[in-house]
């Protein structure tokens, strides 16, 4: 499994704004997604209505996700596949390498998956003498980089295009050193003919999977490069890697998620290639595996069904809520430390690592509620990393300053009479001292005492004079009166 | 056994045992009606619309399309996109019937394969099944007659679609698909591989800018054979106005 790095998330997002190369990534994606996004969404007026459905059918295939996942299962097995329950990342890897090894494999080549970053496949497999090679342009980059991915459907987010040039210079050694990239399509078209030969030479082709279908027994992807057709097309063996929650009952279902994941993702009507596989080659077929294996992964979700977090087993893995969160803008995906960054990792990736490694994830976050305000499938991310802060504020996790002041404002809380006493002294107390004859900043604090974090980045406006709020509600209401 | 183990905890998680048989009967009941949900009202317009809306959303997407009379004009047609791109007279052609019936001889030049697609092959015709107007989306079940492999690796794929077969919505090709298709291997409909295209291949990879032709086809051109009637569409300038970004420019990646 990859590493968690999420206990220093601050060190690791503090390294990140310091990141200029990181910044400049950053900085020229922003805006791309929203718009296309805005601009898909605007186009279709029955979205928001779609929105509902897709929650809906999600809802009622958690609720019988036993029975769905039975049917599939005999599904596949009529079309000539076979499904490999795998409860743990460990199961997963050994069901993976048994079919490589069953296979005689040397090289596989690989579409873009998340669920292989979550259990880790590549470096397993190549520790027994297999060759993984990532084919979707963002993978290949970021496996010859070692890196990880940043972004759940651009994995090279963080990149630049120098990025590209020097890594495609330092490893394509046979290549002239001298050679000029002058445009991205020369990167591009390099990518595209040293893959060419990887797709032929391999022996087994991994794929993810968007959607399992119930109903037939398919698994259906999604991509615009089409590296993850050529991948279960051309090798003898195909195995798809799936998490349990990937399913839907019927194609009419598939077809309700589809007409949002691209919008809502890329903010194309539809990707390029949709492509639902069903077992192996047929009788006659020209191409297509002779093998079709299904790795079907649980992990740790089968426990967040009947728990408050069941809702994020609805998540089709589009990667709008990163693309829409300050926190993500202004840190990118590495700082997030583990597989899945942004609001739907920070939901996630507590209850599939727990939180007490993971516990600075969902509070990472400024609460706008943007991200749930343009989830295709309505998940309330921000409530359910406020359950987060609960059950660790429950397990004393949070630091015992936190802790203190938390129970010093919550004894204030429950008491109005004291907070709006306890307030007015404050504000009278800060408004007083703002304007005190010897400050020179008047209206403003540069340094207060206990509130150093705040104010190292900001001044604190002082209170105008006229007491709180609700005194002044309060009296406007009697001037009202009279 | 894992398989227990994940039922098992799902059906804690849920806080009952296996579902009981009426309760998986209503679900199995709604897999055989397969219930559409809402379809959006976009496709839902006069036939000759639907052919005009598929092409229009074919080349906002970076396709073209050229309507065609009949079966016998597909070789010139053939011919003249392979001269106007400078590119060989060689295709590899599918071994598709209604492909294989088209007389050629009117182009003793070009040099035509029929099989699957292998690494070097530069130029494919293709049989589409059918093609869904709400996105511009053509439908390759794969059968002996239709490789898949011929939508992936020649750099150029043309593509061979009757003007009947253009439908509003997925889920009518879906109903299509159910009552036209047998699979012998499962006995159900499901062909092992079906491939939903949509435009020519592309990545955004590279700093969130579009560029063209990453691992599939560079170029995908319908030849419309049109075998009824439909109104003439506007030029392609205009519709490609519509689009949004274009080749080189920014847009967000896809995976």
């Amino acid at each position: 499994m990859v590493q968690v790095t999420s206990p220093a998330f601050k060190q690791n997002a503090h390294r990140a704004l310091q990141d200029a190369g990181l910044q400049k990534a950053l900085g020229k994606a922003k805006g791309a997604f929203l718009q296309r996004r805005a601009a898909a969404v605007a186009a279709l007026p029955e979205f928001e209505r779609l929105r509902d459905i897709g929650r809906d059918i999600k809802n009622h295939t958690l609720a019988n996700l036993d029975h769905y996942l039975e049917v599939y299962a005999a599904n596949v097995e009529k079309a000539g596949g076979k499904v490999h329950w795998c409860s743990t990342a460990e199961d997963a890897r050994r069901a993976v390498l048994q079919i490589c090894r069953n296979a005689g494999a040397k090289t596989v080549t690989k579409g873009k998956s998340m669920i292989s970053e979550e259990i880790g496949v590549n470096d397993y497999l190549e520790a027994q003498g297999i060759t993984p090679v990532e084919t979707d342009l963002g993978e290949y980059i970021i496996q010859l980089r070692k890196e990880h991915p940043s972004h759940i459907i651009a994995p090279a987010f963080h990149l630049n295009r120098e990025d590209w040039e020097a890594d495609f210079r330092r490893a394509h050694t046979d290549l002239d050193p001298n050679r000029i990239f002058h445009e991205r399509r020369d990167i591009l078209t390099e990518a595209r003919s040293r893959l060419r030969q990887k797709f032929l030479a391999a022996d087994v082709g991994i794929t993810g999977a968007n959607f399992l279908i119930a109903e037939t027994g398919s698994s259906v992807i999604v991509t615009n490069e089409g590296n993850g057709d050529l991948t279960q097309t051309l090798p003898r063996v195909h195995i798809v890697l799936a998490s349990i929650e990937k399913m839907v009952p019927t194609l009419e279902d598939a077809t309700n998620m589809l007409r949002l994941l691209a919008r809502s993702a890329t903010g194309q009507d539809f990707s390029v290639y949709t492509t639902f596989s069903t077992g192996i080659r047929r009788e006659g077929d020209l191409d297509g595996p002779e093998e079709y294996h299904v790795i079907l992964l649980d992990n740790g979700r089968s426990n967040m069904i009947g728990t408050e977090f069941q809702e994020m087993l609805r998540c089709i893995r589009c990667a709008a809520c990163m693309n829409h969160c300050p926190v993500y803008g202004a840190v990118g995906g590495h700082a997030y430390g583990w597989v899945y960054p942004g609001p739907m990792g920070s939901v996630l990736t507590p209850s599939l690592v727990g939180v007490e490694k993971t516990g600075h994830l969902p509070n990472a976050s400024t609460f706008c509620g943007k991200c749930e305000s343009v989830c295709p499938v309505k998940i309330p991310l921000p409530k359910l990393m406020r359950h987060w802060r609960e059950r660790e504020f429950e397990r004393h996790l949070t630091p015992a300053t936190i802790r203190t002041n938390l129970g010093l404002w919550a004894w204030f809380a429950k008491r109005p009479s004291a907070y709006r006493l306890a307030t007015r002294l404050g504000i009278g107390a800060l408004s007083l001292l703002a304007r005190a004859p010897w400050k020179k900043n008047r209206g403003a604090f540069r340094r207060l005492p206990l509130a150093g974090g705040w104010t190292q980045g900001r001044d604190l406006p002082a209170p105008e004079p006229g007491g709180t709020f609700m005194a002044r509600y309060a009296k406007a209401r009697r001037q009202r009166r009279t | 056994m894992s398989k227990d183990a994940i039922l098992g905890a799902i059906r804690r998680g849920l806080k009952r045992g296996k579902l009981p048989a009426d309760q998986a009967a209503m679900l199995d009941g709604r897999l055989a009606t397969h219930p559409r949900h809402l379809i959006p009202a976009r496709s839902r317009i006069p036939r000759a619309e639907q052919i005009a809306l598929f092409i229009r959303n074919v080349e906002k997407e970076f396709g073209t399309v050229e309507r065609i009379p009949d079966l016998s004009a597909v070789p010139a047609a053939v011919t003249d996109y392979l001269a106007a791109h400078n590119l060989p007279p060689r295709i590899v052609v599918a071994p598709h019937p209604e492909l294989q019936g088209i007389d050629w001889s009117s182009r003793p030049m070009l040099e035509r394969e029929t099989r699957r697609a292998q690494d070097g092959d530069l130029t494919s015709v293709q049989h589409a099944w059918a093609g869904v107007a709400e996105t511009g989306t053509l439908f390759f079940p794969s059968d002996p007659a239709r490789p898949a492999t011929l939508n992936l690796l020649p750099d150029n794929e043309i593509i061979v679609l009757r003007a009947s077969a253009i439908l509003g919505a997925y889920e009518e090709a879906w109903d299509r698909l159910r009552a036209e298709r047998k699979d012998p291997l499962s006995g159900g409909f499901m062909p092992r591989n079906l491939m939903l295209v949509t435009g020519p291949s592309r990545s955004a990879d590279i700093e969130q800018t579009l560029e063209l032709g990453a691992h599939g086809p560079r170029r995908l051109h319908v030849l419309l054979v049109e075998d009824e009637p439909a109104p003439r569409h506007g030029s392609p300038a205009e519709h490609r106005a519509e689009a949004g970004v274009q080749p080189g420019e920014p847009a967000p990646p896809g995976d």
